[in-house]
């Protein structure tokens, strides 16, 4: 396929075809994906999740720009939401991330939820694979940001930033444990607002009441993403818990972990969509609507018969 | 189901005012669009380069600032450059006739006086994006 030649030589509008190809779910993606995911694959993934408006976007931009300067390369995934009743999206995401221009290190492709939930695509993971085996040193992602807690990223991200603002104040009070959950590094972004301060030694309180004083502690860093100020500071809190995760074993634990959810989602889904096809094709619900209907049977017993014409003797469960 | 119309919006040149453009971007979102919206004082460099990684359909410039006949063309150059020139380039700003006619004979595909109801641009794009899928499916 020319188009894969073409990306193995480096041609950025290929990779951005393939990453359509994929996002589309056209025919064949799955192949140009199994092909793609045995070429030579290095990032490093790091995920940016917080609040909307909480300054992730700007943050990537001025993380970026330091690390590019290094000569890394640098895939970014934005994802903001798709409207619900018409499917159209508005991805502004772009407008932060202005200084971004270097196209010969950086590209950035902008992702919309499409009826997702957990704060990513359904195609963001093999996106993510897509820029790997492109060659990136670096993968960012920003979630979507709507204000709730966005699990899908810790399956796609090796090390993950939350960012808050001074006033996520309520936020943390409702999700705590959760937050504590996806975090390896918080962030408190517009420094310049009141209260950051008490925010990050609040934050520094609750950290170290979780890991105690044996594992390791990465203490909430202070940005102002706007000036720059304390970008630094993360990026080396990034960095030193990069050296961090892999030394001690955990970033291969938490990438093989990833692997098999992934692999055993895929499984899944194939199986619950032909395991509907079939049940219409049999009619089998019919008959026992029917039945359900005139009080041979109730709900319960009705699912351990379907259950069991499928299944038995096949699984454990049966 | 058929792929999303993605279309990238951006401002071009010196003028500093968005909210025209950020009505036809929220108009091509409830039209089902998938829209990626750059900002303000977009060099036809960074134009280009966004169409190109976000892999849009069209790209919507809107140019108030009076530079349209220079920065039209350059937009096209720059598309050139990266050889995605099929994408199709649309544009508004305060011109003449004459001028829309210069700028379409150097690859704008189409222009839209000031005034257009949105409704029209936003059919235009359908228009022209189903076309286009339509001839490279042929192909
Ligand atoms: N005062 C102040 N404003 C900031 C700071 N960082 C970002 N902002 C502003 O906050 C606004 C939102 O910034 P974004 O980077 O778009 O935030 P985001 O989290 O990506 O937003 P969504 O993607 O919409 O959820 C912008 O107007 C930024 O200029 C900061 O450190 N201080
Ligand atoms: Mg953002």
């Amino acid at each position: 396929m020319a188009l894969l030649d073409d990306f193995k030589r480096g041609d950025r509008r290929a990779l951005s075809k393939i990453i359509t190809h994929i996002e589309n779910r056209r025919e064949g993606y799955r192949t140009i994906l199994a092909q793609i995911s045995r070429f030579e694959r290095k990032a490093f993934r790091i995920g940016i999740t917080g609040p909307p408006g909480a300054g992730k976007s700007t943050l990537v931009d001025s993380l970026v720009a330091k690390l590019a300067n290094t000569g890394k390369k640098i895939g970014v995934v934005a994802i903001d939401p798709s409207s619900p009743f018409t499917g159209g999206a508005l991805l502004g995401d772009r407008v932060r991330m202005q200084h971004l221009a270097d196209k010969d290190k950086v590209f950035i492709r902008s992702m919309a939820s499409r009826g997702q939930s957990g704060g990513l695509a359904a195609a963001t993971r093999d996106v993510i694979t897509v820029l790997d085996a492109f060659g990136m040193d670096l993968i960012i992602i920003e979630t979507v940001g709507i204000g709730q807690i966005e699990l899908d990223i810790i399956e796609a991200c090796d090390t993950v930033v939350v960012i808050l603002v001074p006033e996520s104040g309520d936020m943390i009070q409702t999700m705590k444990a959760g937050l504590m959950e996806i975090a390896d590094i918080f962030c408190v972004n517009k420094i310049d607002r009141p209260g950051a301060d008490r925010l990050v030694s609040y934050l520094n309180n609750m950290i170290h009441e979780r890991l105690g004083e044996f594992s390791q502690e990465f203490p909430a860093v202070g940005t102002n993403a706007v000036s720059g100020l304390g970008v630094d500071k993360l990026s080396d809190a990034i960095s030193r818990h990069r050296d961090y995760i892999v030394g001690n074993g955990m970033f291969e634990q938490r990438r093989k972990r990833q692997l098999k959810n992934e692999i055993l989602s895929s499984v899944r889904d194939r199986i619950v969509k032909d395991l509907d096809h079939m049940i219409d094709l049999d009619g089998q619900f019919e008959s026992i609507s029917s039945k359900l209907n005139s009080g041979e049977t109730d709900p319960y017993t009705a699912a351990d018969e379907i259950y069991e014409h499928y299944f038995r003797g096949r699984l454990v469960n049966g | 189901m058929s792929d999303k119309i993605r279309v990238l919006l951006a401002k071009a040149g010196l003028d500093g005012h968005d909210r025209g453009i950020k009505v036809i971007a929220a108009a091509m979102r409830d039209a089902g669009f998938e829209v990626i919206y750059t900002g303000l004082r977009q060099t036809p460099e960074m134009i280009a380069e966004a169409a190109l990684q976000e892999d849009v359909d069209a790209i919507g410039v809107s140019i108030l600032s009076g530079a349209h006949m220079t920065l039209f063309p350059l937009i096209y150059k720059a598309m050139e450059a990266r050889k995605c020139t099929d994408i199709i380039l649309f544009g508004g700003g305060i011109m003449t006739e004459e001028e829309m006619v210069i700028l379409h004979s150097q690859g704008t595909d189409k222009l839209f006086g000031p005034g257009t109801p949105t409704p029209d641009i936003i059919a235009y794009v359908k228009d022209v994006v189903a076309r286009k899928r339509k001839s490279e499916k042929i192909i």
